[in-house]
């Protein structure tokens, strides 16, 4: 099958991400073209895609597109789709994708696959449901696929090809009716969805003063940073971190909870990370059932110990 | 100013999650539905501050679920909405949501439309996307502000990493995120008034599912926690490069 893989940009740059958007591609695709698709002006030579699988890059540099309007891009998504004849259409479950994906799939009155976690069998995709508290399959019904992949789902694999990188006209650009009238960005610079490593701390901190010791963890690890909901609440916190059921779903490599219960809507967003490290003063804290290695100790002590510990590994693998 | 926001019926969050024996749907026994967080707390509380501020105009939800849906609606009445529908169908999908409610608005039309964040059962976040598709209105996802002025409204919208603030004239449709608003619980006037309110049944369409969800399954549980003295983290780092390859 073919398949167009959407490549969103950062800072003029492809993100992170497209290495594993390539990679799944290049496996679904099994033999058929995998084309690139970057909207927007970029400072790069785009034919790096050919390293994880691209065979094929269209670029559409248009000034007007350095706003992002999902209505605008899902349509000229759509139409690329038909240019490269793709019988599927990969992007990322993110930020910009979760606002693409939804208008590609309603133009094309194609099937939507809201967040695969891992590759297809067949037309049957993986998903989570619940919260992470359930996984499920989505079957899409329609000859066309649109699939919106979870960040960190597979892991990235070189696919060297000389990739053919082509200025792509669409017929139009659809005029956006917003205006970007600001941009401020956060003080940490990795995105918590898309972060492999997460450091979080709850209540059990006692006030905002004390956060230096999950910043200085989270620098060392090269992590984002998160919270549980009462502290994004009572405001020690902004609310672009707080994490769970009702906050963001998150799935990084590593993540470690200090001062945190483990209630059952925080484990909702955070329970499918792949290791868990949970630091609580109270042996019984629900968060050590879910945990894959607990340490039971108090965090104004233990936190320091980690980050004096990270350094010395860091130091000797150098 | 004339608000709809879109209503999804959840499970309680602290429900135990159990299936029925095909495996492709929730076993509803004994679960307790609420209003899905994000549609109430945030994207229902804000239009009706809204709707205060000016000291006019109307606030409906919409709901595209079976008749039992209708105690979830009295209850999202009950925090201050004017008037409900409800397009009398199980939904099975995002999609097939979105095409519901766009073609009962086409002959309703309203000032902006808001959607919650996600559902906290399927965790699409795109009906709102679907739907601003199908009627071909700007879409302002995982928004933090609003605020709307003779006609114009301005937004702020998480972008993963920051916030962007942007304007737009006339009708949109915009997800609603934590920030918003604040939860309003419902007092007894409330409660008593949504007794009276209406609720319309709207007959739906006939539409084409794109999708189909199957195969729900709990995942694997976790082994044994490996507990870790607190005075030796070379060995927590240790196990986590050597053993987790995580580091
Ligand atoms: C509808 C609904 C939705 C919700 N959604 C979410 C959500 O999305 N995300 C979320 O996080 N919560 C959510 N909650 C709230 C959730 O139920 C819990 O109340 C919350 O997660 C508890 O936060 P916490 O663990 O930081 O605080 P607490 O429960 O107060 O726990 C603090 C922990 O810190 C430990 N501690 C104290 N001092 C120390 C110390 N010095 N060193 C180490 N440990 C210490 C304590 O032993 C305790 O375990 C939701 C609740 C409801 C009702
Ligand atoms: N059955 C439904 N009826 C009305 N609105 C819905 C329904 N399902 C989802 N929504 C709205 O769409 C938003 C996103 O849903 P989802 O794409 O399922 O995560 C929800 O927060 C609701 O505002």
């Amino acid at each position: 099958m073919n398949v167009l893989v959407y490549i969103d940009l950062q800072l003029g740059r492809p993100r992170k991400n497209a290495a594993e958007l390539l990679t799944y591609a290049h496996k679904m695709a099994a033999g058929g073209a995998v084309t690139a698709l970057v909207l927007g002006p970029c400072s790069e030579d785009l034919v790096q895609l050919g390293d994880f699988g691209a065979q094929r890059v269209l670029h559409l540099s248009a000034p007007e597109l350095a706003s992002f309007d999902g209505l605008v891009y899902g349509k000229l998504l759509a139409e690329a789709v038909a240019f490269s004849q793709s019988d599927a259409l990969l992007l990322a479950f993110d930020h910009s994708g979760k606002a693409i994906a939804p208008v590609a799939a309603a133009k094309l009155k194609a099937g939507l696959v809201a967040g695969a976690v891992g590759l297809p069998q067949g037309n049957l995709f993986p998903v989570k449901a619940f919260s992470g508290k359930a996984l499920a399959k989505v079957r899409v019904l329609t000859a066309q696929w649109i699939i919106a992949l979870t960040p960190n789902s597979i892991p990235a694999e070189r696919n060297s090809c000389p990739a053919a990188v082509e200025a792509w006209t669409p017929t139009s650009i659809p005029v956006s009716k917003i205006q970007v009238i600001a941009k401020h960005k956060n003080d940490s610079d990795i995105p918590l969805p898309e972060a492999e490593r997460v450091v979080s701390g709850g209540r059990g901190l006692k006030g905002p003063e004390n956060w230096g010791l999950i910043e200085e963890l989270a620098h060392e690890l090269g992590a984002a940073t998160a919270c549980s909901r009462p502290v994004s609440d009572i405001g020690w916190r902004p609310h672009h971190e707080h994490v769970g059921q009702t906050g963001i779903t998150i799935r990084p490599n590593l993540y470690i909870a200090a001062g945190i219960s483990g209630a059952i809507q925080h484990l909702a967003g955070v329970n499918s990370s792949k290791t868990i490290v949970v630091i609580n003063s109270d042996a019984e804290a629900p968060f050590f059932k879910a945990a894959d290695y607990g340490v039971v100790g108090d965090a104004f002590e233990v936190l320091p110990k980690l980050t004096q510990a990270i350094k010395k590994f860091k130091a000797e693998q150098a | 100013m004339n608000i709809l926001v879109c209503i999804a019926k959840a499970p309680d969050t602290t429900t135990k999650i159990k299936f029925s024996p095909s495996a492709n749907a929730l076993d509803g026994n004994g679960v307790t539905w609420i209003v899905n967080p994000s549609d109430e707390w945030y994207a229902l509380v804000r239009a009706l501050e809204l709707k205060e501020a000016a000291g006019q105009g109307k606030v409906s939800i919409v709901t595209v679920g079976p008749a039992e849906d209708d105690s979830i609606i009295r209850k999202a009445l009950a925090v201050g909405a004017d008037e409900a529908f409800r397009i009398n169908m199980q939904p099975d999908c995002a999609a097939s949501v979105a095409a519901q409610i766009a073609a009962w608005i086409h002959q309703q039309p309203f000032d902006f439309i808001l959607t919650g964040k996600e559902t906290i059962d399927y965790n699409g976040s795109v009906m709102g996307g679907l739907l601003a598709a199908e009627l071909d209105l700007p879409y302002i996802p995982l928004i933090e502000k609003l605020t709307v002025q003779s006609g114009c409204a301005t937004l702020s919208r998480d972008i993963g990493g920051g916030t962007e603030e942007v304007q737009v004239q006339g009708p949109f449709v915009a997800s609603a995120t934590k920030g918003l608003a604040e939860q309003r619980i419902p007092n007894m006037r409330g409660i008593m008034a949504a007794r009276t309110k209406p609720i319309h049944v709207v007959e739906p369409q006939p539409l084409e599912s794109t999708v189909q969800y199957l195969d729900f399954a709990l995942p694997a549980e976790k082994g044994a926690c490996k507990m870790i003295d607190p005075d030796n983290m070379d060995e927590l780092v240790r196990l986590l490069h050597s053993e987790a390859k995580a580091l």
